[in-house]
């Protein structure tokens, strides 16, 4: 219970799994923004279409006491069925995925697609002034290829959030037996 | 709605929906609705006129139908129902469900939307009432597809009344209402996905039974919940705090849970509390918190709040510990199991209190229980408000009596000279303090107890708030009395501008009010007026002794101030305890911007 005496912020990383009902996300939101938490980044998705059941990953920063106050306030939603701190359970991976459309010429192209390799960024369209590189990988490393791309010409960035789910083999969350992939 | 997984199942019946609406609110067990008709609604207000299953109270206003249902799910333990239309029905609803919300009141409330095809279209009498209502209820839903209505209908019910109650809106197209539909009865319903922790975590049990042992200066500071979890929570709370025998305090929303009269209860605690109550959790070494949720007008300034102390903190709400105040020994559960829990340890552990010590902090508090800061002084003929309510009091004491009260100076010197014996005698806004609560909830309090004696403890501000109430009261002969203390002033608002603004008394002036027997005669009640302190003891007889409503306006002097107080900002031990306190301790410049 230390965590709770803390007053520094801290960068939590929260896994929420819900029913996957109309205005769900609105009561996750309204929660956050009715109480005064911060909302970093936030991704949903169907998890688990034999049930109904969506998983939420909600990145948020605070002290510990508004980190467990939001943990708590997360578990009391009715269709919220279970949280997870993936911050504090264990270690965890956190994986991003950006589409960057950069539109340059000359040198700066070739520069473009040489850093696009190192840092395994796809270049998924094109044209002889532009490319669109998907790139995938911690919000650390996709910052770090926006800031070189924004250097190498014009730049327009879409970022999908931060999906997480805890090392190891124990399942947190785990999905029914039945198929788990929606229709989309 | 989506599908989720179940096995096929049998319906118990296809109807209407508006049928299935009424269906499931009989199997509920629910005996009344308070409720105003609208278009969107028609359909079930046409089932209800035929097949008169459930007893329709008509109010005047919707903020009024959710606060009669507050005041008869507070004094019966049951689910209260509200039945509205789109539209202004549904957002006139809004500050009653807050309310709820906030004190943990078990509300239905059945709000009607336009049909589904035209939801979004700004059609006529359409508000997006689950968008509006979200996050003023424990949970809502919008029926869309009328096979989940039956379903929705129950899960409902047990969502309200369940973990820490509160309201729930369920939002009912217009087509929905007239469609065919499936009714499944509640034990034939789907999966309800909420599960709330009743027990407490058996280890944090013991641990918090072994602190509450070893105490040298304890304290008991009950709460609502206590009153939420039903009666067998406030026995058991007696039967702890008189079984360790130490001193106990009751938030406003807990007060009844313990009997006033108990040697170990202390007062109220809080911004108008005892001194001894403030005292004794400023003093502890170890405080024992069940259902209550160290709301700042209990707790005062936060890093001066109980510094000594060893806390435990019983909720059934998660999210109400470690809020505001950081505690030792956190237990989610329901206070009657827990507390049950707890005296079964404590027994089985055979402990006992360390009498040496609990002597001495006993004498600690008698000395400061010997301030008697409730004293107050009724000279002359201005009658005092104080004693306006302990006359009151002293006269209704041994009947069957109901308390409820509007929000203001009225409502703390209620609470302080209203003495409650049993639970779920006393209603009032506590977490919202809303003006207008107390005559509504009043009705419903007394269409629950016909035969009771029901009283509204009201200000002249607060009552005009919901005034026309008094039609619904006249329609359906409610005896309702209405014991109006009036000083002419919006009192506490009055009081805060003396004590933090210099004085200058803006707005606070109750001019023009009615005559408020005349209004009384309008309606359809009875009037009284005490104008002397040698009028008061004869209009409450006559009040008392009337078989109709009453409107009592009792002239109060204008001026009085509710003590004892804590300054907004303050902590437990810079009470004032009178008006001589004032000069010296003026507000501080970080108090005034609390409310």
């Amino acid at each position: 219970m230390n965590s709770m005496n803390d007053t520094t912020e801290q960068r939590h990383t929260i896994a929420v799994l819900v029913d996957n009902e109309p205005g769900v996300l609105a009561r996750v939101i309204g929660l956050f923004s009715g109480r005064g938490y911060n909302i970093e980044s936030l991704t949903v998705s169907e998890v688990d279409t034999a049930q109904g059941l969506s998983r939420i990953t909600v990145v948020t920063s605070g002290t510990g006491m508004v980190i467990e106050q939001i943990k708590a306030q997360l578990a009391r939603l009715v269709p919220v069925h279970d949280v997870c701190d993936l911050s504090t359970e264990g270690p965890h991976l956190e994986r991003e995925l950006a589409l960057i459309k950069v539109s340059n010429t000359g040198e700066n192209r070739i520069e473009a697609l040489r850093l696009a390799d190192m840092f395994r960024a796809r270049a998924i369209d094109s044209t002889l002034r532009s490319f669109v590189f998907e790139v995938t990988g911690s919000p650390r490393k996709i910052n770090a290829f926006i800031d070189l791309m924004v250097a190498l010409g014009d730049v327009e960035i879409c970022r999908g959030g931060v999906v997480a789910i805890a090392r190891g083999a124990d399942l947190n969350m785990p999905v029914s037996a039945n198929e788990t992939s929606g229709e989309g | 709605m989506t599908p989720r997984m179940s096995q096929p199942r049998k319906s118990d019946g296809r109807m209407t929906g508006a049928a299935v609406i009424l269906k499931a609110l009989q199997d509920q067990g629910v005996e009344v609705v308070f409720g105003y008709p609208g278009g969107a609604v028609l359909p079930i207000y046409d089932e209800l006129f035929k097949t008169n299953a459930v007893r329709h109270i008509l109010v005047r206003h919707e903020q009024a139908a959710v606060h009669a249902a507050e005041g008869y799910a507070r004094s019966t333990g049951k689910v209260g129902v509200v039945l509205v239309t789109s539209g202004p029905g549904a957002t006139n609803a809004v500050t009653g469900l807050t309310d709820a919300l906030m004190d943990s009141i078990p509300i239905v409330c059945l709000t009607g939307q336009v049909p589904t095809h035209l939801i979004g279209n700004d059609a006529f009498q359409e508000a997006d009432t689950t968008g509006i209502t979200r996050p003023c209820t424990k949970h809502n839903y919008l029926v869309k597809n009328s096979d989940d209505l039956a379903d929705v209908m129950h899960e409902a019910f047990f969502v309200a009344a369940n973990g820490r109650p509160g309201p729930v809106v369920v939002d009912l197209p217009k087509d929905i209402q007239f469609a065919e539909a499936p009714y499944y009865a509640p034990g034939n319903t789907r999966r309800c996905t909420y599960k709330p922790q009743v027990h407490g975590d058996r280890a944090k049990l013991e641990e918090a039974v072994a602190l509450i042992a070893k105490a040298k200066r304890p304290i008991f500071y009950g709460g609502g919940g206590l009153i939420n979890s039903g009666p067998r929570a406030s026995m058991l709370f007696c039967e702890f705090v008189r079984m360790t025998g130490y001193p106990a305090t009751l938030t406003l929303m807990g007060l009844g849970a313990l009997p006033a009269s108990d040697r170990h209860f202390v007062g109220m605690l809080g911004m108008h509390g005892t001194y001894e109550a403030n005292l004794a959790m400023h003093g502890a070494d170890v405080m024992v918190n069940i259902g209550a949720r160290f709301d700042d007008r209990v707790t005062g300034r936060l890093d001066a709040f109980a510094p000594d102390a060893k806390k435990i903190h019983v909720d059934i709400d998660q999210s109400s510990i470690n809020k505001n105040v950081y505690v030792d020994v956190p237990i989610v559960g329901d206070a009657a199991t827990v507390l049950e829990a707890m005296i079964g340890i404590w027994k089985e552990k055979k402990y006992q209190p360390n009498t040496k010590a609990l002597a001495e902090w006993w004498s600690r508090i008698d000395v400061w229980r010997g301030q008697n800061c409730l004293a107050f002084k009724q000279e002359g003929q201005i009658i005092k408000p104080q004693h306006a309510i302990q006359r009151l009091f002293e006269k209704t004491r041994d009947r069957d009596v109901y308390i409820t009260t509007e929000v203001g100076q009225h409502q703390m010197w209620a609470a302080q000279y209203f003495g409650f014996e049993e639970p779920h005698r006393w209603m009032t806004s506590g977490g919202l303090g809303t003006m207008g609560y107390g005559l509504p909830s009043a009705m419903g309090v007394q269409v629950a107890h016909p035969d009771s004696l029901v009283i509204d403890i009201a200000g002249e501000a607060s009552i005009l708030m919901n005034i026309q109430e008094l039609s619904t009261i006249c329609q359906y002969k409610l005896p309702v009395k209405v014991f109006i203390v009036n000083n002419q002033w919006m009192g506490m608002v009055r009081q805060w501008q003396e004590l933090n603004h210099g004085g200058r008394y803006s707005e606070s002036y109750s001019d023009s009010l009615p005559d408020f027997t005349k209004l009384a005669d309008a309606f359809g009640g009875v009037g009284l007026v005490a104008e002397t302190a040698d009028d008061l003891d004869d209009v409450i007889d006559e009040m008392i002794n009337t078989d109709r409503f009453v409107l009592a306006d009792i002239r109060v002097k204008k001026d009085e101030n509710c003590f004892p107080m804590i300054p907004s900002g303050a902590a437990h031990n810079e009470m004032l305890l009178g008006p001589n306190d004032e000069a010296e301790r003026a507000t501080a410049k970080s108090g005034m911007v609390l409310v």
